[in-house]
């Protein structure tokens, strides 16, 4: 593996609310290399915003509390780092872009302002410096007449321009980790395949990290190079994007992927969201004995409802947390 | 953003006929003739028509409408029964009083509320926060007159640091004249300061929580250019709306506590006016008071312009 830029070690998030404490994000660890798109997979509702939203520390305390882990980015743990030094990093070495552009611009900021903002405070850039370097993003992001648009507020932009604008904004400081959360769930197919197309160049072009956040398989496909499967605030599957489509091993996964529409197939629209397993994702206050998915998973046996199962290796480069790993004999006939 | 500024200027314009409209009608319908008032009980029936015939109520509604109007626009307006003097005069002299205390008020308000507010949404169900929200609760439940009294008691009557009312004049006493208006738009700009604290807290509770405040944190940006720029410019726009429905709660609030402090405010003018039957005063003061209140709401109008690019550039 080439080098380490982002090193997730045993993170655990909770939120402190009146029904309880729920455990967003459980003893979660990951990897990212320099210049690789990991993918990080899973239901709505199983950590994955709390997780990029730990990165960027902005998990809000309360009721959100880190209870243990480390994140180290090129070697410096982000939670111990003071405020100030944590927001020099944000934007300038970690940007991230949002599922809903409508609402992630600021209604009343023209674009451009939005988008010179971080030269300003991180590159210390004067206004105009800025706004100019702002158009050039702004023209690289493929956003017609760029130099008008600056004095443009949101409203006057379709969501798929909003959504290059966002990203021409985290763009700008030429950032090694960009983490895009779900980047492309409120948009159109078509524009969703061009939003993907322009992050893959960027991404390129700047050599930096990415960590795609999505619950659509499709996206993973065409964007992956390592693929994480989360549910319930848990990592259970970890492997790479063709071994993952090859052979699932988590019975989660499997039932991921078979809930999306046929590749190729002439569906319209969006991709379906991924509902089809049956059951919902347990309630996270929740305490668990056993494996978290045991409820909803069509090979449960005796031992998945008396010890959570470890994330094991299967193979190199391959990790899932299922007792079938231990119990071959349990996952055939089934279903 | 000139289409906007028409649409309002022709809305503030149709806003004014229609209260001049109101105003002089129930003032018309209203028993109490003003011939009878000026010459007093004992009037011959024929002096009396004389002198209407002179001031033309023996005219139509619209003639005698039309005639005020022109008067407002062109001269002086009317007379006031009482003072022998034209309202006009009146009013412009009550309003050195009234004018810098209402301003007063609203400017204590404002500048208690604004800071006040983003301080309790910053901490929300903390102990600043609950502190504020008592006293806010307080100011909501104390009304204008009685802490105008309550004032009185302590700062004058106890520690002597205020006289208890009057006005000296600005051109007798500025100092002196300020310093008399301290108290009075104080105990006016409490309750509107509550009102505008709460709003603030809530409004910028409500964007702090918005996608676009986090995406100003994952920026990078101070604390203080996401709070007082991207939040605060969101978070004005509902106080600004209130600030401006304020008005006409202010003018009719500023009309007890003149009476409080026994300040020769428009307020205080109305007041006796009412008592003395000096229709031209009354209905020119209510006139007036109602075309700030309207006139405000137009400069609220386009302070929304200044916020809100939806409403400046569509
Ligand atoms: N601000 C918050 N307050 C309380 N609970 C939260 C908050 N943010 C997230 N959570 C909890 O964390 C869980 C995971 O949320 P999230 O990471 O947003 O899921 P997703 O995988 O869809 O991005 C939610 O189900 C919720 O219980
Ligand atoms: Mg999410």
């Amino acid at each position: 593996m080439s080098e380490k830029l982002l090193e997730i070690d045993n993170l655990s998030v909770c939120f402190h609310l009146p029904e309880g404490v729920a455990r967003a994000v459980d003893r979660l660890s990951l990897n990212i290399a320099k210049g690789e798109t990991l993918g990080l997979v899973g239901e709505s509702g199983c950590g994955k915003s709390v997780t990029s939203m730990s990165i960027m520390g902005l998990i809000a305390s309360p009721p959100g509390r880190i209870e243990s882990g480390r994140i180290l980015f090129q070697g410096k743990n982000l939670l111990e780092l003071n405020r100030e030094n944590l927001r020099r990093i944000r934007g300038k070495e970690i940007s991230m872009i949002f599922q809903e552009p409508m609402t992630s611009l600021n209604p009343v900021i023209s674009i451009g302002r939005q988008v010179a903002e971080p030269l300003m405070i991180h590159k210390g850039l004067s206004k105009s410096e800025a706004f100019d370097e702002a158009t050039g993003w702004l023209e690289h992001v493929k956003i017609p007449a760029a130099g008008k648009q600056l004095k443009d507020y949101p409203y006057q932009l379709s969501g798929g321009m909003l959504q290059r604008v966002m990203i021409a904004m985290a763009m700008v400081c030429r950032p090694k980790l960009l983490i895009a959360d779900e980047p492309t769930t409120a948009l159109d197919v078509t524009i969703q395949a061009q939003i993907l197309a322009l992050m893959s160049g960027l991404k390129e072009e700047l050599g930096m990290s990415l960590l795609l956040i999505t619950h659509d398989f499709g996206v993973i496909a065409q964007m992956a190079t390592q693929v994480l499967v989360m549910y319930a605030g848990q990592i259970v599957e970890e492997a790479s994007v063709t071994r993952i489509f090859d052979r699932p091993f988590h019975p989660y996964t499997q039932g991921l992927l078979k809930s999306i529409p046929q590749a190729g197939g002439r569906a319209k629209g969006r991709v379906k969201r991924l509902r089809e397993i049956a059951g919902t994702v347990p309630a996270l206050t929740e305490v668990i004995v056993g494996c978290k998915f045991a409820d909803r998973c069509p090979y449960t046996f005796d031992l998945c409802r008396q010890q959570q199962p470890t994330l094991d290796r299967i193979q190199n480069g391959h990790r899932a947390r299922c007792w079938l790993h231990e119990h071959p004999e349990r996952g055939r006939g089934n279903v | 953003m000139t289409r906007y500024l028409v649409r309002k200027l022709i809305t503030l314009i149709v806003l004014l006929f229609l209260v001049s409209i109101t105003v002089f009608s129930v003032l018309f319908v209203l028993p109490g003739d003003p011939a009878e008032i000026i010459l007093g009980m004992n009037a011959t029936p024929e002096t009396l028509a004389n002198l209407r015939a002179e001031l033309g109520l023996d005219r139509s509604f619209i003639v005698q409408y039309a005639n005020w109007i022109g008067s407002l626009l062109t001269g002086r307006g009317s007379m006031s029964i009482n003072y022998d003097v034209p309202v006009y005069d009146l009013i412009l002299s009550r309003l050195a009083v009234t004018g810098p205390l209402a301003i007063f008020a609203i400017c204590f308000a404002v500048v208690i509320s604004l800071p006040l507010g983003i301080y309790a949404a910053r901490h929300q169900n903390q102990p600043g926060d609950v502190i504020v929200m008592f006293f806010t609760q307080l100011g909501l439940a104390t009304p204008e007159f009685w802490l105008g009294i309550l004032l009185i008691l302590l700062f004058a009557v106890k520690w002597g640091l205020f006289s208890a009312g009057g006005f000296p004049g600005w051109s007798v006493s500025f100092w002196g004249s300020a310093k008399a208006l301290l108290l009075p738009s104080f105990a006016l700009g409490v309750i509107r300061a509550s009102i505008l604290t709460r709003l603030t807290r809530s409004s910028m509770l409500e964007v702090l929580r918005e996608d676009y405040v986090r995406t100003a944190w994952a920026k990078g940006l101070r604390e203080r250019t996401v709070v007082y720029v991207h939040a605060l410019k969101n978070a004005l726009i509902p106080v600004v709306t209130i600030l401006g429905l304020q008005m006409g709660q202010l003018m009719a609030g500023a009309i007890i506590i003149e009476n409080v402090y026994y300040l020769p405010g428009l307020g205080r003018l109305v007041f006796q006016a009412i008592g003395q039957r000096d229709l031209p005063v009354v209905r020119e003061i209510v006139l007036f008071m109602a075309a700030a209140v309207i006139f405000v709401n137009f400069i609220v109008d386009l302070t929304y312009a200044v916020l809100d690019p939806r409403v400046r550039l569509t």
